[in-house]
């Protein structure tokens, strides 16, 4: 029961990088790409109405850790608490930026506030998920006993560098085939730029996280290095559709892969003795148990609806309108 | 201060700043929905106009509750480790239902109203407005589930140092849930209704779209009614059950020292709670046994009596909330519901059979009301929880006991002082474009898209 849940949290960042790790390559790619009012205002509307809904997965994927492993919850999110801090406050500026641009005066402020409202989680996350891969240092009642800087090492840094690689050249592939034209084109040369060097980090960062050379794990690895790969390729020859399923399949990939390492800790400790493990993190088999008939239930409906949701809004968007 | 003065601040500050937005959004998006479908079934052009009015300014309340919403999510598990560690087990379950059954409809099905007004059917459209809304009231169930559970904790066992769940049924049917949620879900009403109407006699003030606002302000004014009587309702009920669960928070709340038989109902006191006495205490006689026991002379125990028998019960200890801020708090929030009902009654009589008031008073003081709910359900709140110290989950779990150990004072000081500032300026952004679109009005539609822009982005 506890693996089951181990796998539906995985599940649930999976979906969030996926769906948001887009939003935060176009709040990053504003910047670059939106030469006028009119492009920029086509680029916030190709995530317009679907980005809270990406959010949400954020939202239960800490609600269902809470409910599933609440040691977990507790030692990640007061250990990682500044850093936690300066996310939830990129996410309220970001948030706000978007539903607010274009009822305000000034949309260039509010840019800049989605610019780096995308841009710090989308580095931050890396970095957190870098240490709970990596351990780090927890005493015998499981609390965190670092400091800032302990988390901000070399091996983060290089995570925060790959995911904001990655949810850039995620979002670059994803904007050329939600927009037309020049726009279009200006995507497809920002993803073929980004390319090269992405693969490079995202794949030093995975090899670097060791993950326990799990069969499981080298076949997440390549997975990843076969959809970035596969982005490039099929963006060169014009096929977006085909290059967003690839970065898909990066994404979904990067995030299966460094789950997979972690396994079966949930945050392994400098001292192996105090690591939180699926076991000792754990809520009791009867609240399992009904937390899976709910998300059993749920976790199909909003699929289903989410999946419809990008349906309704399947057109390209055009141009400076 | 210390890391648990400053995490109270913290939390007091940041929840009660999301309950700002939370009761509006509740209300106006059950408005917007009816406004809706009320175009929907006549085709009157007015109703669209209303909906779209209205519906932005819902949507601008609606960007705060979320963002403010997402920083609730995380604080317990930052500022409140070792609570999280204790009740995680049976407080986590209702919060995650919350984000699995409501946070996802509310989010998908607003994303799909806002820009799906020429890719939807008209039918389709208007069901994707009714879902959000039911999503934010199934929000509400579930999250105040959570907080009744802490209020009066049902269906666990405490096992291994931990609160462990032994009937999720019982969690999400506990009396606390049943009677907090129409109480909180009419003072949502009424709020919504009061802003409606403050904005409405605002137009009425300038002499703006007449007919089309005296439409809004009588239903305003009629639903402001017939939640401040559910209000009153629904708060009896709950004053009642309180007695029986929480009878300290009863007896702060009415500065009630010694058990008393047929008590009066304070109106005003001066107590010293030193000496656990009141100098000064004007009642209405027989009106607390009435209140917490249907009956004129039914008996209501008093704080000092309770502190010696939680003393026998818990352990030494002072089991006694703020009392000052209890009774205040419980006063002034019953004090500005009877006001707002006041105004909805005054209202509803003043603009009987097409009449509208003449005298400019009758509107400024309209919209000086849409302050009224906001600040009786903020201080409900500041009653509800302040009443249950020392307790965190009343019996079970200190205050003191729930902070994080490993959070230093200058991380909390940062984001205490972080997220406070980014408030305040959040909230001034705010009312500025509430402003602006108010001013701006229901803009002249022609064409049944011309007004997308300005709802979307
Ligand atoms: C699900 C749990 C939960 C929910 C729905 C609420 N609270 Fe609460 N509240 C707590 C859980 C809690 C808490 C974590 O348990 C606190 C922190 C310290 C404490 O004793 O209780 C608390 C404290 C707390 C305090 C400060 C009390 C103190 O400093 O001791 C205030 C003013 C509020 N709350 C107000 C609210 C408001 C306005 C809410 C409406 C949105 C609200 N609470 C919902
Ligand atoms: C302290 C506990 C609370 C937590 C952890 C919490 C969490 C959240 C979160 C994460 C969101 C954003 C959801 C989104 O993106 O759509 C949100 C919004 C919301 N919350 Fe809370 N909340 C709390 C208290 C409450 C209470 C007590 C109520 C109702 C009585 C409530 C009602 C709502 C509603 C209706 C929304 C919708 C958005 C809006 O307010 O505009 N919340 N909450
Ligand atoms: C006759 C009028 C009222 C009575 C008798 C009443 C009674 C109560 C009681 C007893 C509580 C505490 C419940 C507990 O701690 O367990 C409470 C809480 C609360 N009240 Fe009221 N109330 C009244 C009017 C209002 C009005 C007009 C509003 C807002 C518009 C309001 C908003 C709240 C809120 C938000 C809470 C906290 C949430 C909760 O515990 O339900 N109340 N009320």
């Amino acid at each position: 029961m506890e693996n089951v849940w181990f796998v539906l949290i995985a599940v649930l960042w999976i979906g969030y990088f996926l769906l948001e790790g887009f939003d935060f390559g176009v709040g990053i790619l504003l910047p670059f790409l939106g030469r006028g009012e009119g492009e920029r205002r086509t680029i916030v509307k190709t995530i317009g109405p679907v980005w809270d809904g990406n959010e949400v997965w954020l939202l239960v994927a800490g609600g269902a850790t809470f409910a599933a492993f609440p040691e977990w919850y507790a030692t990640l999110f007061s250990g990682f608490y500044l850093p936690l801090f300066l996310i939830l406050l990129a996410l309220i500026a970001r948030g706000v930026a978007l539903e607010y641009r274009n009822k305000s005066d000034s949309p260039r402020g509010w840019d800049r506030a989605f610019f780096w409202g995308s841009l710090g989680p989308a580095f931050l996350w890396g970095v957190a998920f870098a240490n709970i891969v990596r351990g780090v240092p927890l005493d015998a009642d499981h609390e965190y006993t670092g400091t800032l800087f302990t988390l901000l090492n070399p091996f983060a840094l290089l995570g925060g560098l790959a995911t904001l690689l990655l949810f850039t050249l995620h979002g670059a592939v994803f904007l050329a085939l939600r927009t037309t034209g020049d726009l279009r084109q200006g995507a497809a040369r920002m993803a073929k730029s980004l390319a090269p060097v992405t693969i490079l980090v995202v794949m030093g960062f995975l090899l670097a996280s060791g993950g326990g050379g799990r069969p499981a794990w080298w076949a997440a690895v390549a997975l990843a290095a076969l959809g970035l790969i596969g982005a490039v390729a099929a963006t060169l020859r014009g096929r977006d559709g085909w290059a967003f399923v690839a970065s898909a399949l990066a994404v979904v990939a990067v995030v299966a892969a460094l789950f997979t390492g972690l396994w079966p800790n949930v945050l392994p400790a400098l001292d192996p003795a105090n690591s939180l493990t699926v076991t000792n993190a754990a809520s009791t088999p009867y609240t399992l148990t009904v937390m899976t008939w709910v998300a059993a239930i749920f976790t199909p409906l909003v699929l289903a609806y989410q999946a419809w949701t990008y349906w309704v809004f399947r057109r390209r968007l055009t141009g400076a309108t | 201060m210390d890391v648990l003065d400053l995490s109270r601040w913290q939390f007091g500050i940041t929840t009660v700043y999301h309950f700002l937005f939370v009761p509006l959004t509740i209300g106006l998006s059950i408005i917007v929905a009816g406004l809706q479908t009320a175009w929907h079934r006549t085709k009157k052009p007015e109703y669209l106009r209303l909906t779209r009015f209205w519906g932005r300014l819902f949507l601008i309340n609606f960007a705060m509750g979320v963002v403010t919403g997402i920083v609730q999510e995380f604080q317990f598990g930052m500022n409140w480790s070792d609570y999280s560690r204790f009740v995680g087990d049976v407080f986590g379950a209702p919060l995650a239902m919350e984000g699995l059954m409501a946070f996802f409809l509310e989010s998908t099905f607003l994303g799909l109203w806002i820009f799906g007004w020429d890719k939807l059917s008209p039918r389709l459209h208007l069901a994707t407005i009714w879902l959000a809304a039911i999503g934010t009231n199934i929000s509400a169930y579930f999250i105040l589930a959570a907080n009744s559970w802490m209020q009066h904790p049902v269906g666990y066992r405490v096992h291994n140092g931990r609160a462990e769940l032994t009937d999720i049924w019982a969690v999400l049917t506990n009396s606390t849930t049943l009677v907090t949620f129409p109480h909180v879900i009419f003072g949502a009403f009424l709020t919504a209704a009061a802003f409606v109407l403050g904005v409405s006699a605002w137009f009425l003030l300038k002499k703006r779209d007449i007919s089309l606002f005296r439409t809004s302000a009588r239903l305003a004014l009629a639903v402001a009614l017939a939640s401040a009587i559910g209000v009153s309702f629904s708060g009896h009920w709950q004053a009642q059950i309180m007695t029986e669960q929480q009878p300290m928070k009863m007896a702060a709340a009415e500065a009630l020292w010694e058990d008393e038989t047929s008590a009066g109902f304070s109106l005003f006191a001066v107590g010293d709670v030193e000496n656990g006495r009141n100098h000064i205490n004007l009642q209405i006689p027989h009106g607390l046994s009435l209140l917490s026991t249907n009956t004129l002379d039914g008996k209501v125990e008093g704080i000092n009596d309770i502190q010696a028998r939680y003393q026998a019960l818990y352990g030494p200890g002072d089991y006694r909330p703020v009392v000052g801020l209890a009774y205040w708090s419980f006063r002034l929030m019953i004090g500005f519901g009877a006001l707002s009902a006041l105004l909805a009654l005054a209202g509803l009589w003043l603009t009987r059979r097409g009449r509208l008031p003449a005298s400019r008073w009758a509107y400024r003081l309209a919209i000086a009301g849409i302050a009224l709910p906001f600040l009786a359900n903020s201080l409900g709140w500041i009653f509800t929880e302040m009443g249950r110290q020392p307790w965190t989950v009343f019996g079970l779990m200190r205050t003191a006991a729930a902070v994080s150990p490993g959070v230093d004072i200058p991380s909390v000081a940062i984001t205490l002082v972080g997220f406070t500032l980014v408030y305040a300026v959040l909230a001034v952004i705010e009312v500025r474009l509430l402003i602006k679109y108010i001013r701006l009005g229901p803009v002249e539609e022609n064409e049944p898209d011309a007004a997308v822009p300005a709802l979307s982005y």
